[in-house]
């Protein structure tokens, strides 16, 4: 138990002196989950919208197999990140194995079944009624999917939240096509992982509490958004 | 042309026919009253009317234009107009981004945009709550939302669908007069949408009623109300007393009429041996306690059987071997005391008789 509370005491430490290594690895951690969720956000909401706003055959079971893919295990995308971009695989020549690109391709992949599903589901979440509205005041086709998008807002908000969570936590393609190369794409997961087998509990503490942070304040951002409306 | 015309619709949803042979035209400033018990088919006429559906077959042109030409002319037509639907939504938006978006999405430059969304919203009174989100409103609120931002853009055709079904008296009086207002001040082309005929009665130059999806009649005000075509408009207009009878002589235009066993004179061009039905309004039958000699071709003894208080008003229905429904003033029933079991004289005059053939 001592142990324990030692542990913590020298984690807070850490943090509040901005220890060096344990900020860059926060960072890096940061910086790749927030650019694939952005990457993602780009690629999915117009994705989505377009699977919302279409009428096409087999919609349905296009969306249940979205949303089968939300619980993707991340080892499984990274066994495909990885045999795509290994030395042999179709996408070696690139060279990109074992670099924060690869773990943003990859990240990128991951979360976006659920910024599709969301943002599908945010869409027919807005009443019916705001599409005539929008459409007997003049709207075109595409003025009125802005509409509609907007009046979402909030829905895909929580989606990219969502995403984003996925991102930052995820571990197994991380390690996979990362590698946890010190200083390059070590990230949060992955120190915590090799620092708690090293038995140093002090620092995979550190990044547990500096990760727990991360999660704290972007829930207290979107509560503060959610009730502005 | 009508400015809005159209032409042979038939409107099929669901293995249903909505709408069948509908043809209507409605003329440039012109205001029209579409009037039909709910479920008509109201809502779906004025949906092919805006455009924001297509008819199962039929046309529907706009200023001339055959709208099934593209999509394209369909919108050009549709930024023509501004509908008010009937349970209006807001946007999730200040009041203010709500009226304004008809002009934005037609591209208007932001400083007449300004000028013309704070003179509307000072025209339906909402100018103190312009910045205010517009899903705090209230169902008055809102409904007057709807309008100024349908009339922001200074449509030429103004289509309402049930203005104020979903509101308290007070607040539908209101918006009544509001539209009232927008009409008289702006020649509008408008369709009103109702199923309160004397909400058409008050705002619509002409009326035509819809029921169960056909167009039943068509005409001015005083012709839907005291000559009505059949039966079903007669009863929709609040002719409660329709009576089928055999005419039995006719001296030109009047008619003597056999009621099972009652004689009625009436003013017709029907002719001697037809079936008819006479219809009559409630409030043009005069109840007395004595038979009254006056113009009045037609007095019928009979008792009372049944007396109901409305505001200010008193049915009164009255058994004359046939049942008839009187409308008098609350007062006249106090001091003629009339209550149920009372013999009475239900007096009319021959020419407030509407006879159609059956």
């Amino acid at each position: 138990m001592t142990e324990l509370w030692n542990g913590l005491l020298k984690a807070l430490e850490l943090i509040v002196t901005f220890n060096p290594e344990v900020m860059a690895i926060a960072g890096l951690s940061l910086r790749i989950a927030v650019t694939s969720t952005l990457l993602a956000a780009i690629i999915c909401l117009p994705l989505g919208s377009l699977v919302h706003f279409k009428q096409f055959h087999g919609k349905r079971v296009l969306i249940s197999l979205i949303q089968t893919f939300y619980s993707v295990p991340t080892v499984t995308v990274g066994l495909l990140v990885f045999v795509l971009f290994s030395r042999s695989g179709p996408l070696g020549g690139l060279n990109l194995l074992f670099t924060p690109t690869v773990m943003i391709l990859g990240q990128v992949l991951l979360v976006s079944p659920i910024l599709v599903g969301l943002t599908v589901s945010a869409l027919s979440g807005v009443d019916r009624t705001v599409t005539d509205t929008a459409r007997s005041l003049g709207a075109s086709g595409r003025q009125t999917a802005f509409l509609i998008l907007k009046e979402a807002r909030f829905a895909v908000m929580a989606a990219l939240v969502l995403g984003f969570g996925r991102a930052i936590s995820e571990v197994g393609l991380a390690l996979m096509v990362g590698g946890n190369i010190k200083g390059f794409t070590r990230v949060l997961t992955t120190a915590i992982s090799l620092e708690t087998s090293k038995g140093d509990w002090e620092l995979s503490m550190a990044l547990g509490i500096i990760l727990i942070i991360i999660a704290l304040v972007i829930n207290v951002v979107l509560n503060r958004i959610q009730q502005r409306r | 042309m009508s400015f809005i015309e159209l032409r042979d619709i038939r409107q099929r949803r669901d293995g249903r026919d909505i709408l069948e042979n509908i043809s209507l035209s409605v003329a440039r400033g012109e205001v029209r009253a579409l009037i039909g018990p709910t479920g008509a088919g109201k809502t779906t006429l004025l949906r092919l009317a805006d455009l924001l559906d297509t008819p199962t077959s039929g046309m529907v042109f706009f200023d001339g234009c055959d709208t099934s030409a593209s999509e394209w002319v369909r919108l050009e037509a549709r930024r023509r107009m501004a509908f008010v639907l009937q349970k209006p939504i807001v946007f999730n938006t200040s009041v203010y981004e709500n009226v304004a978006s008809g002009l934005r999405w037609r591209g208007q430059g932001s400083r007449h945009l300004r000028e013309r969304v704070l003179e509307v919203l000072e025209m339906v009174r909402l100018a103190d709550y312009k910045d205010r989100n517009a899903r705090t409103l209230s169902g008055g609120e809102v409904q007057r939302v709807a309008i100024a931002r349908a009339i922001a853009i200074k449509p030429e055709v103004l289509l309402l669908d049930e203005p104020t079904a979903n509101l308290d008296p007070v607040s539908a009086s209101r918006i009544e007069e509001l539209i009232e207002g927008i009409i008289k001040k702006q020649s509008l082309t408008v369709l009103l949408a109702t199923h309160d005929m004397a909400q058409g009665q008050r705002l619509a130059d002409k009326i035509s009623v819809l029921v169960n999806g056909r167009i039943v009649q068509t005409g001015g005000l005083r012709e839907i109300f005291y000559s009505p075509m059949s039966r079903e408009v007669a009863e929709f207009v609040g002719m409660e007393n329709i009576l089928d009878g055999m005419i039995t002589s006719c001296e030109g235009e009047l008619a003597v009429i056999d009621v099972q066993g009652h004689t009625i004179e009436a003013v017709t061009d029907c002719h001697s041996g037809e079936n008819v039905s006479v219809l009559m309004r409630p409030e043009d039958i005069t109840v007395a306690l004595t038979r009254v000699s006056s113009s009045a071709r037609n007095s019928l003894a009979g008792t009372i059987t049944r007396t109901l208080s409305s505001g200010p008003f008193c049915r009164v229905e009255i058994d004359c071997g046939f049942p008839l429904v009187a409308l008098v003033t609350r007062r006249s029933a106090e001091e003629m005391g009339l209550e149920p079991g009372k013999r009475v004289y239900a007096t009319f005059k021959a020419v407030s008789l509407h006879v159609i053939r059956r």
